[in-house]
C-alpha cells in the first residue's frame, strides 16, 4: 500500500508547527514517511511530551525518604513499611469524555488502572475528580450521565473499589468537561516493574487485547483545542473492555510471579509508538517491531494505524526468552494474546518493519530525547480585586443556598454507582472526606483524596495551587492518616496564551511551595491542556490526588458525633468570604482574592490533630462552604441536628485555611483543649451536636427539611 | 467444612468470599473455571460475584456453560450446597438450580449501597443463625439484581417457604422484594446482596458472618 506524500496539510494535520517540521528534517536527515511522520506526531504532541510544562514540572518535590519512584515511570512509587509499597497516578481523559462520555471515561479508568498494574501492583482504590458545565448546559445532563456509567462501568467489572472524588460544575466547563481518573495499588517493594529494557536480542512481547483503527491519532486530538467540528471526532476515542483488563491484570500478576518479566509498559496514549520508545529510551536500546505479527482485530491495517492505534487493554513486555514458554501458558490459561513482535537492539534504532518493507527506520533517542521543549511566554495573573461589601443573607438561607446546589448537595447519586467495597477492605466509602481501604491481611491502611478548587487557582494561581496541596493534606489529617505523597493531574487551556501558561506557572510554583512544606512530594503526574472550545478556557484545575498512611486501623478517626457531643475548631478564622462558595451559589458572583494558605499552621494543625487523635470522635477538613457547610454535613450523616453559637455570615461561611471541625465528648474536648494550651494551635468550642435542628445562632431549621434538600439537588439538577 | 470458590475470568469476588469463608473456619480451595471437576470431599460451592466473562451475552449465561458449570450442576443434583452471590446468584440462576431470573434493575443505574433485609425463613444451613424476621444489612452491589419468576413460580416460592431474604425498603424492582431465594431441597441459595462484605468490623458491619458460621456448624454436624 503506497503511503500519502508530506505535504504541509499533512504536517499540520499532525499537531506538528513548521518548526518542529524543520527539527525532524534535521534529525533524520530526509523526508519522513508517512508512518514516521505519525510517530512524530505522536511522540511530540503535548500529552505526550510535556513540551510546555516540562520546565515547570521539573520545579516540584519529587523526592524524600518514602519515594521508592517518582515522575517518569508509569506511576510512582512510595514505602508504607513492611516491604509493601502503594504505587498511584492520575490522568486525565478529558477530551475524549467531551466526545463519547461513557467510553471516554471508561477508558481513562482502564487507562490509570493499567498505569498501575503494569508496574506490577494490584490495584485497592480509584477516585475521579469531574467537572462539567452548568446543569441547565444543553449537554451537562448527558455527559454526567455518561461519565459517571462510564467510570462506573469500567471499575465496577474491573473489580477495584471506588474511594472518592469531586464532582463540580462551572460554566468554564460547558465545552470541556473534565474526566480525572485516580488509581493506586498495592505492591511489594522488592517486586515493582519498570519500563526499562534490557539486554539485547529479547523478545519484545505483545499482550492482551487485539489491535484496531480505534483511536488512531487520539494522543494528537487530546493536544488540540476544540470547535465545532467535534463531531466528527468520534472515531478517535477507544472502546474499554473492563473484562479483558481484567483478565489483563491478573495475567500480568501471575507473569511477573514466574520472574520472566524483564520490562513491562503498557499501551496507552499513541500505543505501540510511545510503549515501544519509551522501553528503548530508558533502557539505552533500540527496538526493531515486525508489524506482521501484531494481533489485529481488523484486516487492512496499515502500519501508520497499528502504530497509532489506542486499542485498549494491551501492554508490551521484554521477556526472559529462557521462560518463553512458562508466559505464553499464563496467557493462553487467560485466553488473552501473546505474540512476539520484536526485540531489542544494540543501535539506537526504531526499525518498524510491515509486509517486508521498512515502514519507520528512526534515532529511537532522538524520539523521545529530542522532543521539542518550550519555554513558552507567560504573564503573571494579576491580584484579584479587593473584594467588596457582601449582599446580605440569612445564615439559613444561605445554608440552602449551598446544599441545594450540585456542587454542595449529598452526591450519592454518584457514588452509588459506583462499587466502593469489592475486596473486602474498605472501611470508608466515599461521602466524608477521604476515602480508607485496609491493606488486605494487615491492619494497615490506606487514606485517599482528591482535591482543587479551581475557582481560587483562577483568581490566584499562586494560593490556589497551595491550596489543593493544603486541602488534601487535611482530608488525609481527619481521618487520622500520615500524609504520604501526592499526584497532580494539571487542567488547563492553551498554553501558546500567556495568561494561560501564567495560570499554570503560578499553579506550579503554589503546589510545589506546599509540597515542601507538608513533606508531600509529588510523585507521578499528567497534563492536559488546549482545554478550551472556541477560544474559551476552562477554570485552571490542578487537581491534586493525595495518599495517606495509617499504621493500624486503631489510629483511624471517623466517628460520628452522639447527641451532646461537643463541636471543636482548630485553626483561625478570619471570615475570609473572596472566591467563596457562598458568593457564588447565593449571590453568583466570584469575586475577591482566594484565601492564602499558611504552610506552617497547615502543618502544626495536622501534626495536632494525629497526635491528639486519641481525643477526637470525628473530624472533617474546612474547605469551601466553611465552618456552616462542614458542620451541617457532619450533622447531617449522623441523622443529627447541630447547633454553633456564631451567627454572621463571615464566621459561618468564611474559607479560611488550616481549619478543621472536630466532634469529641466531654472529656475529649476538655483532653484536646489541655494539649492546645502546650501548642500554639488555635483550638475553640464552636457548638454541639444534638437534636432535629440545625441552628446558627438565633437562625434555625429543621433537620429533616434541609436533609431533603441537601439529598435531592444533585439527582434533580442532572436529571 | 471444605468449601470450593469458583474463579471465571471477571470473578472479582472470589477472594472475598474466600476470606469470608475461612474467618469462619473452612477450608477453601480456588477452583478455575476450566476444570471440570470439584476438590474431593467438598461440603459447598461458592459462586461469587463479579462480571464472570464480562457479563456478555446476558449475566451469567457463559459461565453457565463453563466446564465447571457441569461440575457444580451434577454437585447440586446430588444434593450439594452451592451459595451464589450476586454475579454467582445470576450463574445458578442460568445453571437452572433455582427458578426465575435476574433482569436489570428497575432504576436502570448500578446500585452500590448498604441494604435492610429481612430474614425470612431460618429453615436452612444459611440462615439458621438468625431470628426469623431479623433485619439485616448487607451492602449490594449490581445493575442486575432485579428478580423476577411468574405469579405461578412465586406463589411456590412463599408458599414452600424458599424467600430467604427480602428488601425492606425495596431496591431494584424485584418481584415481592426478594433478594435471596433457595431451591426446593433447601440447599442452593442465591442473593445478590453480599454477606462476605459484612464479615468484619473494619467493613462496618458484621451482619453477614452468621451465613458462614451457621454453615460451618451445619457442615461440622454432618
Amino acid at each position: 500500500m503506497t503511503e500519502p506524500k508530506i505535504t504541509p496539510e499533512l504536517i499540520a494535520a499532525h499537531g506538528l508547527k513548521p518548526d518542529e517540521y524543520a527539527r525532524i528534517l534535521t534529525i533524520i536527515g530526509r523526508e519522513p514517511s508517512f508512518t514516521e511522520l505519525g510517530i512524530f506526531s505522536a511522540m511530540w504532541n503535548e500529552h505526550c511530551s510535556y513540551k510546555s510544562s516540562k520546565k515547570w514540572l521539573r520545579t516540584l518535590p519529587t523526592t524524600g525518604p518514602q519515594v521508592i519512584c517518582g515522575p517518569g515511570e508509569n506511576a510512582g512509587v512510595v514505602d508504607i513499611g513492611d516491604g509493601q509499597a502503594v504505587v498511584f497516578k492520575m490522568e486525565s481523559h478529558n477530551h475524549p469524555s467531551y466526545i463519547e462520555p461513557h467510553q471516554g471515561a471508561a477508558t481513562g479508568v482502564g487507562g490509570i488502572l493499567r498505569d498501575v498494574f503494569t508496574m506490577g501492583a494490584r490495584p485497592i482504590a480509584a477516585m475521579d475528580s469531574l467537572s462539567f458545565g452548568v446543569p441547565a448546559h444543553p449537554k451537562t445532563a448527558h455527559l454526567v450521565k455518561g461519565v459517571v456509567e462510564g467510570v462506573g462501568g469500567y471499575g465496577n467489572a474491573f473489580g477495584v473499589p471506588n474511594l472518592g472524588g469531586e464532582v463540580r460544575f462551572h460554566a468554564a466547563y460547558n465545552g470541556n468537561c473534565l474526566v480525572n481518573a485516580f488509581a493506586a495499588g498495592l505492591a511489594d517493594t522488592d517486586k515493582i516493574f519498570y519500563s526499562a529494557a534490557s539486554g539485547v536480542g529479547m523478545p519484545v512481547v505483545y499482550l492482551g487485547a487485539k489491535t484496531g483503527r480505534d483511536g488512531v491519532g487520539g494522543a494528537t486530538m487530546a493536544s488540540a483545542e476544540f470547535d465545532d467540528t467535534i463531531e466528527e471526532k468520534r472515531p478517535t476515542v477507544q472502546v474499554g473492555d473492563p473484562f479483558t483488563e481484567k483478565c489483563l491484570m491478573e495475567a500480568c500478576m501471575e507473569l511477573m510471579a514466574t520472574g520472566a518479566v524483564i520490562s513491562i509498559q503498557d499501551m496507552g496514549a499513541a500505543g505501540l509508538t510511545c510503549s515501544a520508545v519509551e522501553m528503548g529510551d530508558k533502557g539505552d536500546l533500540g527496538i526493531r517491531l515486525d508489524l506482521d505479527r501484531v494481533p489485529v482485530r481488523e484486516v487492512g491495517m496499515t502500519a501508520y494505524e497499528m502504530m497509532l492505534s489506542e486499542s485498549q487493554e494491551r501492554m508490551l513486555m521484554v521477556l526472559n526468552p529462557a521462560l518463553e514458554a512458562v508466559a505464553k501458558a499464563v496467557f493462553v490459561k487467560w485466553d488473552l494474546d501473546f505474540a512476539i513482535v520484536g526485540e531489542t537492539i544494540a543501535e539506537d534504532r526504531f526499525l518498524v518493519l510491515h509486509g517486508n518493507q521498512v515502514k519507520a527506520d528512526l534515532p529511537l533517542k532522538a524520539l523521545s530525547g529530542t522532543a521539542p521543549e518550550y519555554d513558552r511566554p507567560w504573564v503573571e495573573t494579576p491580584p484579584a480585586a479587593p473584594l467588596g461589601a457582601v449582599p446580605e443573607i440569612g445564615a439559613i438561607e444561605a445554608l440552602r443556598a449551598l446544599i441545594s446546589s450540585p456542587n454542595y448537595a449529598h452526591k450519592a447519586w454518584v457514588w452509588e454507582q459506583y462499587d466502593t467495597q469489592v475486596g473486602g477492605d474498605t472501611v470508608r466509602r466515599p461521602g466524608q472526606g477521604a476515602g480508607v481501604v485496609r491493606v488486605h491481611g494487615t491492619q494497615k491502611a490506606l487514606a485517599f483524596t482528591s482535591d482543587v478548587t479551581p475557582r481560587y487557582v483562577k483568581a490566584n494561581p499562586y494560593e490556589g495551587g497551595k491550596q489543593a496541596v493544603a486541602e488534601a493534606y487535611r482530608n488525609l489529617s481527619a481521618v487520622g492518616a500520615l500524609p504520604l505523597a501526592t499526584t497532580d493531574n494539571l487542567n488547563f487551556g492553551n498554553p501558546e496564551k500567556p495568561e494561560i501558561m501564567g495560570q499554570m506557572v503560578g499553579a506550579i510554583k503554589g503546589i510545589g511551595e506546599a509540597c515542601r512544606a507538608l513533606d508531600f512530594p509529588i510523585v507521578s503526574g499528567n497534563v492536559s491542556l488546549y482545554n478550551e472550545t472556541d477560544g474559551t478556557g476552562i477554570l485552571p484545575t490542578p487537581t491534586i490526588g493525595a495518599v495517606g498512611l495509617l499504621a493500624s486501623l486503631d489510629e483511624l478517626i471517623a466517628g460520628q458525633p452522639a447527641e451532646g457531643d461537643i463541636a471543636l475548631l482548630i485553626g483561625d478564622s478570619f471570615g475570609h468570604l473572596g472566591q467563596s462558595a457562598l458568593l457564588v451559589e447565593a449571590f453568583g458572583l466570584e469575586a475577591g482574592d482566594a484565601p492564602m494558605v499558611d504552610l506552617v499552621a497547615e502543618r502544626r494543625h495536622g501534626e495536632f490533630l494525629r497526635a491528639q487523635r486519641q481525643h477526637v470522635k470525628g473530624a472533617t477538613d474546612l474547605a469551601d462552604g466553611g465552618l456552616a457547610l462542614a458542620a451541617f454535613e457532619m450533622a447531617e450523616a449522623a441523622g443529627l441536628g447541630v447547633t454553633l453559637v456564631a451567627e454572621d455570615i463571615a464566621t459561618l461561611f468564611g474559607e479560611d485555611q488550616a481549619r478543621y471541625l472536630l466532634v469529641c465528648d466531654g472529656a475529649g474536648a476538655a483532653a484536646l483543649e489541655a494539649a492546645a494550651l502546650l501548642t500554639d494551635v488555635p483550638l475553640a468550642r464552636v457548638g454541639h451536636f444534638g437534636g432535629n435542628a440545625i441552628r446558627f445562632g438565633a437562625a434555625t431549621a429543621s433537620l429533616a427539611e434541609l436533609s431533603m434538600l441537601y439529598r435531592g439537588a444533585f439527582a434533580a439538577a442532572v436529571a | 467444612m471444605k468449601a470450593a470458590v469458583i474463579t471465571f475470568p471477571g470473578s472479582n469476588c472470589d477472594r472475598d468470599l474466600a476470606v469470608a469463608f475461612e474467618r469462619a473456619g473452612a477450608e477453601v480451595t480456588r477452583v478455575w473455571h476450566k476444570d471440570s471437576v470439584l476438590p474431593e470431599g467438598t461440603d459447598i460451592v461458592g459462586v461469587p460475584g463479579g462480571f464472570s466473562y464480562g457479563d456478555y451475552l446476558r449475566c451469567g449465561a457463559i459461565a453457565a456453560q463453563s466446564p465447571i458449570g457441569g461440575a457444580i450442576r451434577d454437585f447440586a443434583g446430588r444434593g450439594g450446597y452451592v451459595l451464589g452471590i450476586c454475579n454467582g446468584f445470576q450463574v445458578i440462576t442460568e445453571m437452572g438450580l433455582l427458578p426465575g431470573a435476574l433482569m436489570r434493575n428497575a432504576g436502570l443505574k448500578f446500585v452500590c449501597k448498604p441494604a435492610t433485609l429481612r430474614v425470612e425463613t431460618t429453615d436452612c444451613a444459611y440462615t439458621s443463625g438468625y431470628a426469623k424476621g431479623a433485619e439485616v444489612v448487607f451492602p449490594v452491589a449490581h445493575h442486575d439484581g432485579n428478580y423476577t419468576i411468574d405469579a405461578e413460580g412465586l406463589a411456590r416460592l412463599e408458599g414452600e417457604d424458599r424467600v430467604a431474604f427480602r428488601y425492606v425498603d425495596g431496591l431494584n424492582g424485584s418481584v415481592a422484594d426478594i433478594a435471596g431465594v433457595l431451591s426446593a431441597n433447601r440447599r442452593v441459595l442465591g442473593l445478590m446482596p453480599h454477606p462476605e462484605r459484612a464479615v468484619d468490623p473494619a467493613q462496618g458491619g458484621t451482619d453477614g458472618s452468621a451465613v458462614f458460621r451457621a454453615l460451618a456448624s451445619v457442615m461440622a454436624r454432618a
